[in-house]
């Protein structure tokens, strides 16, 4: 807009600088949203559309009065503004749909089957109901514990090689180059390929819960990798510089300067590793396997695991089928928490190593 | 403890980029020597290149003469590491160390160094060097707080106990100043007339008046032209440079008729 319209705006004949327009009042955005909203559930009604329909139409109604009458009241800016942070809360709406539902659908499902049993007993000898997790629960924590024991120290020292010593090196980016195709390895593949080399050297058709580990791991490395290199590039070259001033040598001030003030980053980097590879299932299915009792050894024999557990669950939950179902929703449910408090103690974590700055 | 340096035809390269040619001068002990010259002169390069920090950065090298005590500080067996612990240096923009406190930071030369030494012992260094660095009075009751927590004009102080901490022979200053107010630059060259009774002090800054003030002997260094190497044009007592300069580009630049 390059005219302005006749409005409190253009009064500038006394000579006053035009700083004032007219604003909608601050409940309108609301008020259209449920003008919106009425519209919708009113086509519904008579029409008899469905909710996605009514939704659709709803954002559309909001997203074309709003601007309009903003349009008239208040100049094209504010109009265009208005436009566009509907669309933000708009397409917020969208991305938010699919997670609400996700968890509302694990926890209406999941929730009335978690007991003390369910966590606590395993599945020998059960048919139909009862039974419980506690078998595939000890086995993903043991699997992913083997898995972050492997991963962390490679994928740190690699990243520590790639910024600190790197310099531009041939191998440093040949390192980079494969730390990139890794990223991209399909889960399949990694337990495949963790299954090919346990089977050179414990013959064909084994089964093991570090196998699964040595399959996690592969996943593991590049996101440990590329977290790591990240943080440590954050930390100032001026530190670096301080420390050599003092005459400290370089694998000094990589361990107790760059290390430390990175710590907090890298150890949240590697809790959310651990979370994403926490629920792999392919992999697992190949070479960990799968088995109704306890095995706390990682080293011999099949070993549950959740994901793999509520696969098999869902896919041959017996019959009735009823009962292997809800465990399976039930061991969704206990997985998702598990990778949620793994998250929500990465936050932790890296608000206590955080360098403090303490004004 | 003070040592003198003897510089010969120092060139500095980055790369093939001769930045700084031929800088011949020496560097008298228990003194404040400045240096002085436009951006970009290779000031800050050359105070780089006395305690080796100029290789640090990757392709970074120099072709010439530095000798302190005897010893040539580029010579084939010189370990890098030995030569900054002799020559401590002062960044421009502070840079205490985030993870550690004030109590840390101070005694980082030494821990880093995972010297072991008794507690009575590192509170006396604490102490000692902190007093030195006009810092003590400020912070005595906080040294357990993070060495950030601290203004810039304080932190700065901290990274200079810090540097004299670890008692070296020569101490390097890289525009100390230029990130602080006038009250904290005060307080800085105050101390650098106290640091003079123990050490040798070089120091690179853009203000003349400053270089005037806590200066013994100033350098200019210029440009020949844009894009040619910075070089040396006089070197003379402070005195001398700023009543009389020899040549007539220092007067040029010290009366503000540069160019």
């Amino acid at each position: 807009m390059t005219t302005v319209k006749e409005g409190p705006a253009r009064q500038s004949g006394n000579g006053t600088i035009p700083v004032v327009r007219p604003q909608l009042p601050r409940w309108a955005p609301l008020l259209v949203a449920g003008w919106a909203l009425a519209v919708a559930v009113l086509l519904m009604i008579f029409l008899g559309w469905g909710l996605v329909g009514t939704g659709a139409t709803a954002g559309l109604v909001y997203l074309v009065a709003l601007p309009l009458w903003s349009s008239a009241v208040e100049g094209g800016r504010k109009a265009k503004d208005r436009f566009a942070t509907g669309l933000m809360w708009l397409a917020f709406v969208v991305a938010m749909l699919p997670l609400v539902t996700l968890v509302w659908q694990v926890l209406s499902n999941g929730l009335p089957v978690i007991s003390g049993q369910f966590l606590t007993y395993n599945m020998r000898n059960v048919v139909g109901e009862g039974g419980g997790i506690y078998h595939a629960i000890m086995g993903t924590v043991i699997i992913t514990l083997w898995a972050t024991l492997i991963s962390v120290p490679v994928g740190v020292l690699a990243a520590i090689y790639l910024v600190e010593y790197g310099e531009e090196k041939k191998l440093a980016r040949a390192v980079t180059f494969l730390v990139d195709v890794m990223t991209g390895i399909p889960s399949i593949v990694a337990g495949l390929f963790a299954y090919a080399l346990f089977v050179i050297f414990f013959g064909p058709g084994v089964r093991m819960g570090f196998g699964g580990s040595v399959a996690l791991s592969v996943l593991m490395i590049p996101i440990v990798v590329r977290a790591t290199e990240e943080m440590l590039k954050l930390v100032p070259n001026e530190l670096r510089e301080a420390s050599y001033a003092l005459g400290v040598p370089k694998w000094r001030t990589v361990t107790k300067v760059v290390l430390p003030t990175a710590m907090a980053g890298i150890i949240t980097g590697v809790m959310l590793a651990v979370a994403r590879v926490a629920g792999e299932t392919a992999p697992l299915l190949i070479i960990a396997g799968d088995t109704d009792s306890d095995n706390f050894n990682a080293f011999a024999e099949r070993m549950a695991t959740l994901p793999v557990f509520i696969y098999y669950s869902y896919t041959q939950p017996g019959v009735p089928p009823e009962f292997g179902q809800a465990r399976a929703w039930g061991a969704a449910l206990v997985l998702i928490t598990i990778v949620m408090l793994l998250n929500l103690t990465a936050r932790a974590v890296s608000k206590y190593f955080a360098p403090k700055t303490g004004r | 403890m003070a040592k003198s340096i003897d510089i010969s035809d120092l060139d500095i390269y980055y790369g093939d980029f001769l930045a700084v040619e031929g800088v011949s001068l020496t560097i008298r002990a228990r003194s404040v020597t400045a240096f002085i010259g436009p951006s970009g002169c290779g000031k800050s390069t050359f105070l780089r290149s006395l305690n080796r920090m100029h290789e640090v950065i990757p392709g970074a090298w120099v072709d010439g003469k530095v000798v302190i005590d005897g010893q040539e500080l580029y010579g084939p067996n010189v370990d890098p590491v030995e030569v900054r612990r002799q020559i401590g240096m002062v960044f421009q923009r502070p840079n205490p160390f985030p993870t550690m406190s004030i109590y840390d930071n101070v005694l980082a030369g030494n821990r880093l160094n995972s010297k072991r030494m008794k507690k009575a012992e590192a509170d006396g260094i604490v102490e000692r060097s902190l007093r030195g660095a006009n810092l003590w009075t400020e912070v005595k009751d906080r040294l357990t707080k993070p060495g950030a927590s601290l203004s810039g004009g304080q932190q700065q102080r901290l990274c200079i106990a810090r540097a004299i901490a670890v008692e070296p022979q020569v101490l390097l200053m890289d525009e100390p100043c230029s990130a602080l107010d006038p009250i904290s630059t005060a307080a800085i060259e105050d101390l650098i007339h106290d640091l003079k009774q123990d050490y040798t002090i070089v120091i690179v800054t853009h203000n003349m008046q400053q270089a005037a003030r806590v200066s013994d002997e100033t350098g200019f260094f210029n440009l020949k032209a844009a894009g040619q190497p910075g070089h040396l044009v006089e070197f003379n007592s402070t005195e001398k440079m700023f009543a009389g300069p020899d040549n007539p580009a220092t007067e040029d630049y010290i009366s503000g008729r540069f160019g």
